[in-house]
């Protein structure tokens, strides 16, 4: 499995600098390569709305046919999204992040921090809240919004101590009856010397094995980009969606396209090739459940996002939560063994 | 027959003869690290380590069991699991293609091969990738065989051997290699909780997806000297930290350093130590027995 630099992965997409929260903004300027028409919509509507406030003219209802204009062509856009154009939005510098979505669903919050052998990883976010009063424990991956919070959060990408922390979070949750939340979003687990030194592969291996038996459910939530192993280390459980535009893979597209055609100029084509979008792995049986997102995509509301992931996380919660533990353990086991049964 | 012949072996006698196809394939062998002239034979019998630079070279995994367990004693299963190219996946050569050039190339199915049998007349069950096989990758079949394989393990209540060397989840499966993690992982739990030993044996090299699940979750976790093994390929590492790697780095060696291992076991000894192991982890004893006969080329 390779995973490309974060840099090189970025800069694909288009380069970005913001020192704003998705959370604070509702309507981004940025735009991806096949947004442009947004882009001149909503150009257009700004420019008259300026307009409007320094002449006594009224113009709305010019706006709001630019407006009914933008809504079509932003469905007509999200409607037909190649593989790869999800891929896109699903690393959308201003999609929201683990940590936006615990401001925004999760009530009570305490984050708790390290390993308790070597450090903590802020790629990794672990604490306890309550979501709709339910008390649960929440582990998820941050990339981090400011360029400060991207390097302090090492891009999203977790070292050995981020595994075990989040392990240790998870033994505790199951100590304490807690039922575990994850939200993935990584790049990938962090390749470099002291993350092999100090046993990336292990970590993540422990990780996967424990998930498979601890007695307490446990709901994963692709969020944004789920990257192979570094993802699946948070995303064993017994119910797995993904928000409609994120995406999930076993390679990264760049590092598909690397191997086989020796340029990550091809990566549209391996991401085509690979079905990294949760509507394919739902049809793959890899996946419960897609989440829609607001139209456009999670970034353009992370609100409106934020408020139905913690709808139905509250639905699966009180589902899960009435099953039997023995029941519940032998159908996350058989569900594990069954993949790629035909 | 003149001196002249006598001294002068065939192969170098027959060079520039139009029809070469005397000469058994395979019979003489190049040393890929002290480039040395080796014997075939003799060199399959010194389980194919150079016996001038020590250099070990790769076993196919049926060799590698071959050499593992008791003459007479190796039954093989999960043949019946084959893979299954669920996605239809295509790039410049169709997934399809590729399997069938690499089940010709290799003679086997998929990259995993697995045997119930005996060592030193304690019964395991012993599985082997086999890295021709598209670099030893992870999907449905490997995954599924090797689930299978504890699964025997542990409804016979014996331990599980596996010798690891592999590039990682195979890609053309994309999610369903990656699943095969978890799902292998999930068997092995269940190993530990019974209280089954399982014993993994890294051979250069093991990467990515296995290495980052069944690989590094052994009771013993095992290297042969010199294999590497890690999460991210050395290339990956050097791209994105923009330094070069120490030397030694992700060698078995910097494994033990670091911890992630619990020994280096040569091959010559692999027999003796892991059977000594699983006599004390099992309350077993151990009798003396030879392994199969490494194959002979054909002559």
């Amino acid at each position: 499995m390779i995973h490309l630099s974060p840099f090189l992965a970025y800069g694909l997409t288009t380069a970005y600098v913001t020192t704003t929260t998705a959370v604070d903004v509702k309507m981004n300027l940025n735009y991806l390569s096949f947004e442009q028409d947004i882009a001149k919509f909503e150009g257009q509507i700004a420019e008259l709305k300026l307009a409007s406030t320094d002449q006594d003219v009224d113009i709305s209802d010019e706006i709001n046919s630019l407006k009914q204009k933008l809504k079509k062509e932003t469905e007509s856009i999200y409607k037909n999204l190649t593989p790869w154009q999800v891929v896109q939005v699903a690393r959308h510098p201003q999609r929201p992040y683990t940590s936006d979505y615990i401001k925004l669903m999760v009530d009570d919050w305490d984050e708790l921090h390290g390993d308790r052998h070597f450090g903590d990883d802020a790629a990794i976010i672990g604490g306890i809240g309550r979501i709709n009063g339910r008390s649960v424990m929440i582990i998820g991956e941050e990339k981090g919004r400011t360029v400060t919070e991207k390097v302090s959060r090492n891009f999203g990408m977790p070292r050995p101590e981020g595994y075990r922390k989040a392990l240790r979070l998870m033994e505790m949750a199951e100590r304490f009856q807690l039922p575990i939340i994850t939200l993935i979003d990584t790049p990938g687990a962090y390749p470099g010397i002291d993350s092999e030194e100090r046993g990336i592969s292990e970590a993540i291996a422990q990780n996967l094995a424990v998930m498979s038996r601890l007695r307490t459910p446990i709901i994963c939530t692709v969020i944004g980009e789920g990257s192979s192993g570094g993802a699946l280390a948070i995303g064993v459980g017994d119910h797995l969606n993904m928000l409609q535009y994120s995406t999930y893979f076993v390679i990264s597209p760049e590092g598909c396209a690397n191997i086989i055609w020796k340029t990550v100029e091809k990566a549209p084509l391996a991401a085509e090739a690979m079905g990294v979008t949760s509507s394919k792995l739902e049809d793959l049986g890899i996946i419960d459940e897609t989440i829609p997102e607001p139209l456009g995509g999670a970034h353009r509301d992370p609100a409106m996002m934020a408020e139905a992931l913690k709808e139905r996380l509250s639905k699966q919660l009180d589902e899960l939560c009435a099953v039997d533990t023995e029941q519940l353990l032998a159908k996350r086991y058989e569900r594990l063994m069954s993949y790629g049964n035909e | 027959m003149s001196w002249f012949d006598k001294i002068v072996p065939k192969v170098v006698r027959s060079e520039g003869r139009k029809n070469a196809s005397s000469v058994p394939e395979g019979l003489w062998i190049n040393c890929p690290k002290c480039s040395s002239v080796l014997y075939g034979p003799e060199l399959d019998k010194n389980l194919k380590v150079c016996p001038k630079c020590d250099h070990y070279m790769r076993l196919t995994a049926r060799l590698r069991l071959d050499t593992f367990l008791d003459e007479g004693s190796r039954e093989e299963f999960t043949q019946e699991v084959e893979p299954i190219d669920r996605l239809k996946f295509k790039d410049i050569k169709k997934y399809k293609d590729r399997l069938s050039a690499a089940q010709k190339d290799t003679g086997e199915k998929d990259a995993l091969v697995v045997m119930r049998g005996e060592l030193k007349g304690m019964p395991v069950v012993a599985v082997a990738f086999e890295f021709k096989f598209m670099g030893g990758s992870m999907g449905y079949a490997v995954g599924e065989r090797f689930t299978r394989a504890a699964n025997r393990a542990l409804e016979e209540g014996i331990p599980l051997v596996c010798f690891s060397a592999t590039g990682g989840a195979r890609m053309q499966e994309a999610l369903i290699s990656l699943m095969q993690m978890a799902k292998t992982s999930a068997v092995i739990e269940r190993m530990k909780q019974k209280g089954l030993p399982y014993i993994s044996v890294m051979t250069d090299p093991v990467y990515g997806g296995v290495s980052a699940s069944l690989a590094l979750l052994g009771d013993i976790n095992a290297a042969e000297p010199g294999s590497r093994a890690g999460f991210a390929g050395p290339n990956i590492i050097e791209q994105t930290i923009r330094q070069k790697l120490p030397k030694g780095f992700q060698r078995a060696e910097f494994l033990l350093e670091h911890g992630a291992i619990d020994m280096i076991i040569e091959r010559k000894d692999m027999r003796d130590t892991l059977a000594r192991l699983l006599a004390k982890m099992t309350g077993r004893s151990p009798v003396e027995r030879e392994s199969a006969v490494p194959e002979q080329p054909a002559a």
